[in-house]
């Protein structure tokens, strides 16, 4: 199992990466900053098992919360609004 | 009844898993009866399952406290399993409003809420929930007021949600049977209210 990297309240950068294959961290996300809202527990790593491979070391899994008004440069609602999302810690860097 | 006899060609998908489930009979992997038994399995899965939870929750303030905190164990003590994932379940307070989506496929808590209606697997709800929610609400009927912050949840790994939606008001006393009726799935998804309940 990977070590954890972040801790709740934490501000991370999703990595602005393309790669091919089954990924599970949506296009619209890559490259924002958002904050470490709990740490879900460790998986194995989706984009392996998809490659038939046995996903491990587990990776550690984070939901994230990132604020609307930053991801959608046109967002219109509650400046307060947010969207959730897990992302897996080899997406995420420090920032 | 319009389908009178009228004889319709089987769709590609459809076809597909004819197929694909005549061959895994064929090769010794399933049998007929397994396979029927599983569809019996998923079709038993309905929204009351979620409504029950979330009616004891309602009448439960510590067993409330309990499934925002581990929404797995506290399902199972229900004597729902919720087998190899981790359920999240999100309150809806007068402040908050959540709701669920999952963008890059259907995920969706299928132990408690059964088969997904087809809209939550539309392309439709799936880009536009996560970008304006306020206004695919509004094509729901539910109008959010612009003071309530909106979280969505955008479900893209291994955690399932559970909107765990606001208690009618009118309804002080009522047993967990008669308060689940008003739990709708919409509710659990977030796209609806908890049903009013009727004024005499």
């Amino acid at each position: 199992m990977a070590e954890p990297r972040f801790r709740p309240g934490d501000t991370v950068r999703v990595m602005k990466a393309y790669p091919l294959g089954h990924v599970r961290t949506p296009y619209y996300i890559r490259g924002h900053t958002g904050v470490i809202e709990r740490v879900c527990g460790s998986f194995p790593n989706p984009e392996e098992l998809a490659q038939m491979r046995d996903g491990l070391p587990a990776q550690p899994l984070y939901r994230v919360r990132f604020m609307q008004n930053e991801v959608w440069p046109d967002y219109r609602g509650n400046p307060a609004d947010v969207v959730e999302i897990e992302i897996y810690q080899h997406w995420l860097e420090p920032a | 009844m319009k389908d009178q006899g009228k004889y319709q060609a089987l769709t590609y998908f459809q076809l597909m898993e004819v197929s694909l489930r005549e061959l895994l009979v064929e090769k010794g992997l399933v049998t007929e009866q397994q396979v029927a038994a599983t569809v019996e399995d998923m079709r038993r899965r309905t929204p009351e399952r979620g409504a029950r939870v979330v009616a004891h929750a309602w009448t439960h303030h510590e067993y409330k406290a309990r499934l925002l905190e581990d929404g797995t164990r506290a399902c199972e003590e229900l004597g729902l399993d919720v087998p190899a994932l981790k359920l999240v379940v999100v309150e809806n307070t007068p402040q908050v409003h959540n709701v669920i989506v999952c963008t890059l496929c259907s995920c969706y808590p299928r132990m408690l809420l059964g088969i997904p209606p087809d809209w939550y697997k539309s392309r439709n709800y799936r880009s536009r929930m996560v970008r304006e929610p306020r206004a695919v609400l509004a094509e729901f009927g539910l109008k959010i007021p612009r003071q309530t912050r909106i979280r969505v949840h955008d479900s893209t790994a291994d955690m399932r949600y559970l909107v765990l939606p606001m208690r009618p008001a009118g309804t002080r006393g009522w047993s967990e049977e008669r308060l689940a009726a008003l739990v709708t799935r919409d509710s659990m998804i977030g796209v609806a209210l908890a049903k009013q309940p009727r004024s005499k």
